[in-house]
Formats: structure tokens, sequence, C-alpha cells
């Protein structure tokens, strides 16, 4: 599974660039689109929404499941990507790039986020 | 569960393809082998090679054989013709479903019965126990058949390049067969594919038209490589439980544990027809005729839940268990079946709901998706029937 070295990782399988005037990209990962097969409809958090880390700000459904879309860090939402609301199948095809899912200007994170290389043995 | 999941003599290959495997029924069975829509695409095209062996074969034999099965089943099984197939199911004295079947008649008096991997256990004890006074043996070949199946418009063609125009009887008493387009809609006949001696049912579980390649497991990984060969410049593709999933919902086809339980007769399931009163039993009244005239008269005085089908206007997908509601918010039924649909580009469901609201085109039907009352369109089953 690639995981680019310039992202890192939340255990709950998303993805966070690195902030740009205070504000993250933030996706799900690789790894966890294809845990969830093809993704059919996203709910992304509204413009302007607080974001919690670790807290359900979405949902992602997938053929056979739905799961819950969460936060890697806390902030309030400046952007989504109707890209994705539009066409979820880019969640599986392109996870790091044209599939990403909303920004957000951070205010606080976790202590516990992951570098690429530990999220590539935590995923094992 | 502490057992290891069983494994089909196709394993190996199915790690090679890089299959995402799944535990279903005990067994490690692939679940997709790339995007599952395309796998359904592909069956609805052309054609997809599955691997069912996790699927439970028995075999009833012997001069009352015909007479066992008709006592034990729901089903008319002595007027199946040699080589042809019947879709039944077996209930319990109480008319509760304990599983829906496939019996082919492969001899006059040689039956291989199929049962959902799941209740194959359960199918196996119920027709020993029914098996007591008649002169029929109830043999366990689950161990015996790995179970291959070829579906698609292109199956046809697939099978044909690999069939020899005449073949040897596998089964003793069964009429070989000489040429694949003879072989109906619900036939299984011995013969052979790809050098590999197999009984070739023309059945499914997709929609499409397709076959079902039961042959020994030793013979099942060569078998995969010459269809998978034969059948690349057709466009077949292996595929997963994932995607015959999405193809039987879209079919209408029931699936034991969804649309059917021990708790739901074949009366409250909408398939009353597999149940013959007027057959003759030669053994006494079938298991369960008391309690399914009664279902079957309850039935036509007070309607049940009908099953339906609900096509989305959203494109959030109900999935099973979750609530119907009416008009008002009122719950008039339940899901029992829900994916998107690759066919229909939208989600569909299966749904037991209240006689006042099953007729196609009822207004103001919603699901409960977490919380959402999503609009949902009621419509007759199937959603997708093939032109033939």
């Amino acid at each position: 599974m690639n995981n680019p070295q310039q992202l890192r990782y939340s255990k709950e399988h998303e993805w966070l660039s690195a902030a740009e005037e205070g504000v993250s990209t933030i996706g799900i990962t690789e790894h966890a689109a294809n845990a969830l097969g093809d993704v059919v409809f996203v709910q992304l958090p509204e413009v302007g929404a607080t974001v919690t880390a670790g807290e359900t700000c979405g949902e992602l459904e997938s053929t056979k499941s739905v799961s819950d879309l969460y936060s890697p860090v806390d902030g309030e939402v400046t952007e989504i990507n109707e890209d994705v609301v539009t066409d979820p199948s880019l969640v599986n095809t392109a996870p790091f790039e044209g599939g990403w899912l909303f920004k957000v200007k951070v205010s606080g994170e976790p202590d516990d986020l992951l570098s690429a290389d530990e999220y590539t043995a935590f995923t094992g | 569960m502490t057992q290891a999941p069983r494994r089909t003599a196709l394993d190996a290959t199915h790690r090679a393809l890089g299959a995402t495997m799944t535990d279903f029924a005990g067994w490690d069975m692939p679940l997709r082998y790339g995007s599952e829509r395309d796998e359904h695409v592909a069956v609805r095209t052309r054609a997809g090679l599955f691997d069912l062996s996790h699927m439970g074969e028995i075999t009833v034999t012997g001069p009352r054989a015909a007479d066992l099965l008709d006592f034990a089943l729901v089903g008319n099984i002595g007027g199946v013709a040699v080589g042809r197939a019947r879709y039944t199911m077996i209930c319990n004295a109480e008319g509760g479903i304990l599983d829906d079947l496939i019996v082919y008649r492969l001899a006059e008096t040689a039956y291989m019965v199929v049962a959902n991997a799941a209740n194959a256990q359960v199918v196996l004890d119920a027709l020993t126990e029914r098996a007591d006074g008649f002169d029929a043996e109830v043999r366990d070949d689950r161990d015996a058949y790995a179970l291959l199946a070829v579906q698609g418009p292109e199956s046809v063609g697939i099978l044909k390049s690999l069939s020899p125009k005449h073949s040897a009887p596998l089964v003793q008493g069964g009429a070989p067969i000489a040429d694949l387009d003879g072989l109906k809609y619900y036939a299984g006949l011995p013969g052979t594919v790809a050098g590999v001696e197999a009984l070739i049912a023309r059945t499914g579980y997709t929609g499409e038209d397709g076959f079902e390649l039961f042959v020994r497991p030793a013979d099942a990984p060569a078998l995969w490589e010459a269809l998978t060969a034969a059948g690349k410049d057709a466009g077949l593709v292996p595929c997963g439980l994932s995607c015959r999933d999405t193809l039987r919902l879209e079919a209408g086809m029931p699936l034991y544990g969804h649309e059917l339980t021990t708790d739901t007769t074949p009366f409250d399931a909408g398939l009353g027809r597999v149940v013959k009163f007027e057959k003759t039993t030669n053994g006494g009244d079938f298991v369960g005729r008391a309690a399914l005239e009664a279902a079957r008269d309850r039935a036509e005085a007070s309607p049940p839940r009908k099953l339906v089908g609900l096509i989305a206007e959203g494109r959030r997908v109900p999935r099973a268990g979750y609530p119907v509601v009416g008009p008002d918010g009122a719950v008039i039924g339940e899901v029992t079946s829900g994916a998107p649909s690759p066919t229909l580009g939208k989600p569909v469901a299966m749904a037991y709901v209240d006689a006042a609201h099953a007729a196609p085109g009822t207004a103001g039907v919603a699901v409960d998706i977490r919380g959402t009352h999503e609009p949902y369109e009621v419509v007759a089953l199937p959603f997708y029937k093939r032109q033939k």
C-alpha cells in the first residue's frame, strides 16, 4: 500500500496534509478505501461546521457497508470536495488525490497522528 | 466459533488473483477480486466466473428416493424429469423455511440436493431423519464436489468452446449431453468441460443465462484455468460473493437469512407457488403440510406483509433490518436486503411491507436510514429481467 510520505495519518484511516496557511486537506487512505470496496455515497460535513478530532463528521457508503467518517483534527471546515460528492468512486480510484474529502482550518490536533512509515506498520 | 474457516479447492487460485477474502458460513470465500461493481457489470454484459464450492451437496439415492424427497420437501420432486432441476424448499413441521434448495434429478433413483452453505448441516440432518422408513440413502457429498459457475450472456459460447460434441455419462443412468444449446434452463446433465467430468447445470443466481459445474475438487483448479483462458476474449472475469449478492438482488431472488427464515413460511415470502399441495405422496403427507395449508388460508384471508422492491430517489443505501415507514412516519415494514444497484444506478432494496402499502407506486414510502427518512418508490420485483 502506497502511503505518501508528506502526509500524516490517523488510526481511523484518514490522511491529513501539511497545513498551508493553517488549512489541511483530509481524505481516507487507500487501505481504508480498499477495505470499504466501491464507495457509492459520501456525506461530508458542511462548510463552516466545526469538527473535532476522533468524532464523526460524515459517512461513507459502499456496496456492502456504511462507515462513519471521522475528522483527524479539530477545526472549521473551509471547503468540501464537490467532485467526490458527485462521483464517490474517486475515493477508490484516487484516495490521496482527486478523492480528497474536505479541508479544515486546524485549531488543534491530537498527539497520536502517525507518520507514513508508522501508518504502514499500523496497517501491517 | 474457534474453528478455522474451511478453504475450497480453489483457495490458492483466489489468493494468486489477489482476492479479498471473507468468512462466509464457515468458509473462507472470495468477496471480490477488484471492483465488485465491475464484476457485476461483467456478468450482466459478458461473463463472470464464480467459486461456489461452499454450497452443500447431498445425494439421495435408492428405490424410494423420490418418495423420500416428496415427503421431506414442499415441491413435487417425483415429477421432476431425469436431467431436470427444481427450485424448492424444506420446511419444518410449523411451515417455517429451513432452507431453499435446488434439486437435480440425476437418474430415475438418484437426486442431488443443493443447500445453502449455512444450512447444509441442517438440511442433511433433516433429510437423514426424514429418511427413516424409506428405502433410500442420504449421503453427505459436500466434500465430493467443487462448484464453479459461469454466468452471463457469453457463458454459452465459453462453455461450448470447451465441450466435446459427445460426452460420456458421469452418473449411471444420466443421459449424455450432445450439445449445450440443447441444455434447457433448470436442467443438469453429466458431461465434460475442458476434459473434466462435470455435472453441467443450466442454473444460477444472477438473473443471467449461465451454468453451474459440479466437479471433483481435484479438477477444480485446472477447470478454473481452462474457463479463464477460454473466456478471455469474451471478457470473462473472476467474480466474488459481493457481486453475486447485488446480481441476485436485482433479479429479485430471495436469500436465506434475509428474505427467508425459519420464522417465514413460503406464503409469507410470496413464494407459495413452490408448495405443491396437490402432489401425490407415497409416504405420508409432506412435512409441514397442515401448517402450510393454514399459512395459505391466512395469506388469502388477510394478506401478510408482502415482499416488494424499493428504489431509492437519493443515494443512501438501505441495509437489512432498516425500518420502512409510511407517509405518517409509522413503521410499515422492514428491509431484508439492500445495495446500490449497478444496473439501475440507484440503491435498491427488498423489503416486507404491510399489504396496504405494497402496491407498486404507493406514495409516501420511505426507509429510515439511520434516523433520516429517505424516499423510496415501491416497485414489483424483480428490478432486472434479462432480455431473451
